[in-house]
């Protein structure tokens, strides 16, 4: 079973804003395509919609949280980054304000839009601003938890959402623990640790492998930062060998955090899968993932490279 | 205002000029130009107009104040000290290591800054959020921007301003200290902006013209500015860098000069005559 994971989030939010009477939403302008317009509908007193203007709804958002408000932002991921990178920095990062930063249609996501809608440097902006927790979630049951969890923490909170349907991995009695990686997978050959939508795609290609003989561990890393220096150290201690698969360049994200909690304590032979540090296109969202090495054939055939060369 | 009142205020203006100089040719670093010409109305804001003290802080139902124009930083120090906000002794260590006072405003360090600032044009617009926050709060009370003209060549500040409008700001009172002139000139030489007064109206604002350096010119502004309803205000405020400093005023130099041992001499020299 499928569901949308911006849908998953407009309904958290709109669910939450029952429950905290603090949460106001603002939106630039895209709110039908990132769902916070689900929020707008139900409570339109605590909707805020600044236009077409990304750098003023997050500056916006600091002052509202300066007078006790918990601001969800939102917007397409790549132009949160582009446009609103000296107020999340100066404002939010610096001054530790209670702003919740949802970033939408992530990664290749927003498909046939092309390049320019393609979020591929979020997470290595994010995580290079102090102050800020860093949170991918897989599916639509882990969007809303973590909805939930970055409202209740204190400080700013950057939330990686997808616009794509993602099959459901969770069932709602499993905890969302910030800063833990959750082990889908046991198994002894190979790490491979994934972030968003990937985890579907790891999940998918280690069950290819186990029918070849290969047994995989499958790490959803949700939390981007503060990272599971932990399990990644005890992981690669088991199986020797990671490969780190994630929707961004492989530049800054996810694998080079991995990298840079294995070099530093445990290193092992590691393989970062995410787009090869180059510009995408417009196509079908599958198509697209494919041409860059981003489905489960791909992460077989590199796991399989990655345990034969190592 | 009162005569008196309106003495006190010009002679503590007389000092903080004073003590820029003195503070700011010691460290060596700074911007004296945006500092002098904003003087009178941050005296004028924090002494007679705003409801902040050290004490109400915490208080929901109190002002606010933002710094838009962060490279003003000294002289909002010397007024914060002077207000109790923390020790004066503090301000020796000015943009030092290890210091409260950054070279920018700082809200996590330094108490009495609400907001930090630095990169022009953000100020107004999180001031819009507080605004907006307040009304959404029914707490009847003004958040004050000051901005620099210079600064209103940023993208951000017109998206501010249109939404000032949209969501009615009317205890938005933004203040410009217009000098007419920025780091790497004057505003009609780096980058003309035509007739401000019109562009702020066109945006939605009430605009109210003041001299920046006459308490009663201000303090009239500021009173009109408070009672406006619907609609966010502006005081478009005439100003000069530098002022008080023969050789500061209108010169893009002193945006952020060190003051040399001869030019402190002088300066201090034009300072000695009393008000």
């Amino acid at each position: 079973m499928k569901q949308s994971i911006r849908d998953a989030y407009g309904n958290a939010l709109c669910e939450l804003g029952e429950e905290m009477k603090q949460i106001v939403v603002l939106d630039a302008d895209v709110s039908s395509s990132t769902k916070s317009g689900v929020f707008g509908k139900q409570y339109p007193e605590r909707f805020i919609n600044v236009g077409v203007a990304e750098n003023n709804m997050i500056s916006m958002a600091a002052g509202l949280s300066i007078v006790g408000y918990i601001p969800f932002v939102n917007t397409f991921a790549t132009f949160m980054v582009g446009r609103g990178a000296d107020p999340l920095k100066s404002l939010i990062a610096y001054g530790k304000l209670n702003v919740k930063v949802a970033g939408a249609y992530a990664g290749l996501s927003d498909s046939y839009d092309g390049a320019t809608h393609h979020a591929l440097e979020d997470l290595a902006f994010f995580r290079s601003l102090p102050n800020f927790t860093v949170i991918s979630v897989a599916d639509g049951v882990q969007a809303r938890k973590a909805v939930k969890v970055a409202a209740q923490l204190e400080g700013p909170v950057y939330l990686r959402l997808s616009r794509a349907e993602v099959p459901i991995l969770y069932d709602e009695s499993t905890p969302f623990e910030l800063g833990k990686g959750d082990v889908l997978e046991e198994g002894k050959d190979l790490t491979i640790i994934a972030t968003g939508v990937m985890v579907s795609k790891a999940l998918e290609a280690s069950q290819i492998l186990k029918n070849e003989g290969i047994t995989t561990k499958v790490i959803n890393i949700h939390t981007i930062k503060p990272i599971d220096q932990a399990l990644i150290v005890e992981s690669a201690k088991q199986t020797g060998r990671v490969l780190v698969v994630e929707e961004h360049n492989i530049n800054g994200g996810l694998g080079s955090a991995v990298c840079e909690v294995l070099s530093e304590t445990y290193p092992v032979p590691v393989k970062r899968m995410g787009t090869q540090d180059c510009f995408t296109e417009s196509g079908d969202y599958e198509a697209l993932l494919c041409k860059y090495g981003l489905d489960a054939t791909s992460i077989v055939h590199e796991a399989i490279t990655l345990i034969r060369t190592n | 205002m009162e005569v008196a009142k309106v003495d006190h205020l010009k002679q503590m203006n007389h000092r903080f000029r004073q003590e820029l100089i003195e503070l700011l040719h010691k460290i060596q670093t700074g911007h004296p130009g945006g500092s002098l010409s904003c003087t009178e109305i941050l005296t004028l804001l924090y002494f007679d107009k705003m409801d902040i003290t050290p004490l109400n802080l915490q208080n929901p139902e109190r002002d606010h104040f933002i710094l838009s124009k962060g490279h003003a930083a000294p002289m909002l120090y010397l007024t914060l000290a002077e207000k109790g906000f923390f020790d004066k002794e503090e301000l020796q260590n000015l943009r030092q290591i290890n210091s409260m006072l950054q070279g920018h405003p700082c809200s996590k360090t330094t108490p009495g800054v609400e907001v930090s600032t630095g990169p022009l044009g953000l100020g107004i617009s999180a001031g819009c959020g507080i605004a907006k926050g307040l009304k959404m709060q029914g707490i009847d009370r003004h958040v004050y921007v000051l901005m620099g003209d210079g600064e209103i060549q940023e993208g951000v500040v017109w998206e501010a301003a249109m939404s000032a409008a949209k969501f009615k700001l009317d205890n938005l009172v933004v203040i410009l200290d217009a000098n007419g002139v920025q780091l790497d000139g004057t505003t009609e030489e780096v980058m003309p902006m035509g007739d401000i007064k019109a562009k702020w109206e066109a945006f939605g604002f009430r605009v109210i013209e003041a001299n920046g350096h006459d308490i009663t010119s201000l303090s009239e502004a500021i009173d009109e500015a408070k009672e406006i309803e619907g609609k966010p205000s502006l005081i478009l405020a005439h100003t000069v860098k530098g002022k008080g400093i023969s050789f500061m005023e209108g010169k893009n130099i002193w945006h952020g000069k060190p003051i040399s041992d001869a030019e402190y001499v002088t300066a201090l020299k034009e300072l000695e005559v009393e008000v």
